[in-house]
């Protein structure tokens, strides 16, 4: 029964083996439904949340997977917009990550919020006004889409596709696809953006709050060129987690190389960017409300953090990925995308716990935040959830198309 | 009932903290008055609900320099330009600012406990449900039957007692009145301050008490260069207390 579901000419690992595996993720999973079960159950008091910091690990965890998904988006756009059909090669796997981190961000927001059978009133009752409407709007549009995207995919396994009706469904949808990478890049553009807007709207938040362009603020730009610089780089470690754990070839270097060149050069002018953004906040916009850069931080949310997330995780990865020799060796490649995605995760935590952590009220002080382990339990639930996505894809789906080829010739 | 309130109305407050004593009657009122729910165990004060939160200011000095005052904390019912910090944000108008009085109300039936106008408040004025409201026995005879409590997973704030502005206009209305007198609306707060250190009424009426106040050489307001211009004003002639209420570098 399963061999009947692998795609043909290629070679899958036994059923047992894959089975262990799955038990693995299945088990990892559970403990994650256990403690959002006792979520709902008890409230969300079992959480290291608090009247001070509203947002934790899972609105980082959340802002992260769906800034690092936009290689989804993005990777549809370069392949099916501009055109770069080497892309094609790799366009499925991004895909997939992107279903997984936007389907997954809004299992964990469920969680998140404080009364999730009124989840609907954000569109029966939506203020036009909030970023966070725009986000819920743009989120659930692009979840679709990209089911969409998916669709086809799965379609496309051995034995769906000997169903005439829909082997010439998916055919047509292929042909479409172009017309919703577009509707992806406009919808995942825009909630990008309104994630980052969200926190630069709070202009009672000096460590969050940015001026920008008409009703948007700087960080909704910023947000977008950090998402689209680090989706395809993790597109990229995942790629070669895969290549790793099945030890085939599945995509051909030079594809890996172009992507993480397209990642280097966003990368890059998303550092010069947000090295003016920052500049621009420390030194001018910080001392009109009576603040200093050190206002902003203090242990454990030292400066530490602005170096990590601008220089170690910003400038030194940009700079790899925009080195060809560097690029094009696969060590100091995967430690560039991984430093290059450690940027976007920091960046969001700081927007997320560290915006709150530090006191506006000169007589306030800081509080710290720590999770625990019903809010970690998710959090791996949903790595696990990718990869599970993940392995049943690669399994019985042709997520590579050139993974027949590839192998021959090795 | 809309009708009977007349537009440019801006309620808000002086609080004066050269009178008060930190006796916390008015918090207790607060609590009291509107149903606010509590634990048997409130020593997280970070999940404590407290819509009149009392902050113990001291100058940092040692004896005998050393001083301090207290600052009750309300919601400040900030008056900036389209909306306040938290209306802005919340993605169901959950909170809204009633533009014919300016007090900032919060509606818990559609709050869905997301908890972003807790991020946006830099004054801490709002508070999340984290528990579900238990009444010790035979509390809930002594609930006040115009405010409705409110379920785990919401947030609440300080409304100024508006539910009392409904009784002082249903009031008014029964007696054929279109204006509510100086003094006929007062939260619960005010009219329990032993030290009469608060007073409240319509800033934009120029004769009112708290519109003089607010204008007196010794009022001053928390964070105003953020721009969200809260229309609780406090005061005091003592310089160190002034200067905590906003960042100077």
């Amino acid at each position: 029964m399963d061999s009947a579901l692998i795609p043909e000419g290629v070679k899958r690992c036994s059923f047992t083996q894959f089975a262990i595996w799955l038990l693995v993720l299945g088990a990892l999973m559970a403990w994650g439904v256990l403690a959002g079960l006792l979520v709902f159950w008890k409230g969300l008091n079992v959480t290291g949340l608090s009247d001070y910091f509203g947002f934790g690990l899972w609105i980082t965890v959340d802002l992260a997977v769906i800034a690092l998904g936009a290689g989804a988006f993005f990777t549809g756009f370069l392949t099916y917009i501009i055109g770069k059909k080497e892309l094609k090669d790799i366009i499925n796997l991004a895909v997939v990550i992107g279903f997984i981190c936007y389907t997954g961000a809004q299992l964990v927001l469920v969680l998140d919020i404080g009364q999730p059978l009124r989840a609907w009133f954000s569109f029966w009752h939506p203020n036009v006004h909030s970023m966070l409407t725009e986000v819920i709007f743009c989120i659930t549009c692009y979840t679709m889409v990209l089911t969409i995207e998916y669709v086809p995919l799965i379609l496309e396994n051995r034995q769906l596709d000997k169903i005439r009706g829909i082997h010439f469904f998916s055919h047509n949808l292929h042909e479409i696809m172009a017309l919703f990478a577009a509707t992806g890049t406009f919808l995942s553009f825009f909630h990008q953006g309104s994630l980052g807007g969200m926190y630069g709207v709070l202009f009672g938040r000096p460590f969050a709050f940015r001026e920008g362009f008409f009703i948007w603020p700087w960080t909704f730009f910023l947000f977008v060129a950090s998402a689209i610089a680090s989706g395809p780089s993790l597109t990229i470690l995942v790629c070669y987690l895969t290549q790793e754990v099945t030890k085939k070839k599945l995509v051909r270097k030079e594809v890996l190389w172009e992507l993480a060149k397209i990642s280097g050069y966003l990368l890059a002018f998303y550092m010069v960017v947000k090295l003016l953004d920052t500049w621009y906040w420390a030194y001018v916009y910080a001392p009109s409300v009576g603040l200093t850069l050190g206002s902003f931080y203090k242990a454990p949310y030292g400066l530490w953090l602005l170096f990590a997330e601008l220089v170690l995780c910003g400038i030194i990865p940009a700079v790899m990925l925009l080195t060809p020799k560097v690029r094009q060796d696969d060590v100091w490649m995967l430690a560039a995308c991984f430093l290059n995605c450690v940027g976007c995760l920091i960046n969001r935590f700081v927007f997320t716990v560290q915006t709150l952590a530090a006191p506006v009220m000169p007589f306030d002080r800081w509080e710290l935040y720590i999770p625990t382990w019903q809010e970690w339990a998710p959090t791996v639930a949903l790595i696990a959830y990718g990869a599970l996505l993940v392995s049943l894809s690669y399994r019985y789906l042709p997520v590579f198309p050139r993974e027949k080829e590839l192998n021959l010739i090795k | 009932m809309t009708e009977q309130t007349t537009s440019g109305i801006r309620y808000g407050m002086a609080i004066d903290l050269d009178k008060c004593t930190g006796c916390m009657a008015c918090a207790v009122a607060c609590q009291q008055e509107n149903n606010v729910s509590f634990r048997e165990d409130e020593s997280d004060k970070l999940r404590s609900i407290t819509w009149l939160e009392m902050f113990y200011l001291d100058n940092g000095k040692p004896y005998p320099e050393h001083r301090q005052a207290y600052l009750p904390r309300p919601c400040q019912h900030c008056d900036s330009a389209h909306d306040s910090p938290c209306t802005f944000v919340c993605p169901v108008n959950a909170t809204k600012r009633d533009e014919e009085n300016g007090l900032v109300n919060q509606i818990p039936v559609r709050c869905i406990g997301c908890r972003y106008c807790m991020a946006a408040c830099p004054y801490h004025a709002r508070y999340f449900n984290w528990w579900d409201t238990k009444w010790p026995k035979g509390m809930e005879q002594m609930l006040t039957p115009e405010v409705s409590t409110r379920p785990r997973g919401v947030v609440e704030k300080c409304t100024m007692c508006v539910h009392r502005l409904q009784l002082a206009m249903d009031k008014a209305f029964t007696e054929g009145r279109k204006e509510l007198r100086e003094g006929e609306y007062v939260p619960a707060c005010v009219e329990a301050c032993p030290a009469k250190a608060m007073v409240f009424g319509n800033l934009h009426d120029k004769e009112s008490l708290v519109a003089k106040l607010a204008k007196s050489q010794r009022a001053f307001r928390l964070l105003p260069k953020l721009g969200t211009e809260p229309k609780i004003y406090y005061l005091t002639s003592q310089g160190w207390i002034r200067k905590l209420g906003d960042n100077v570098m």
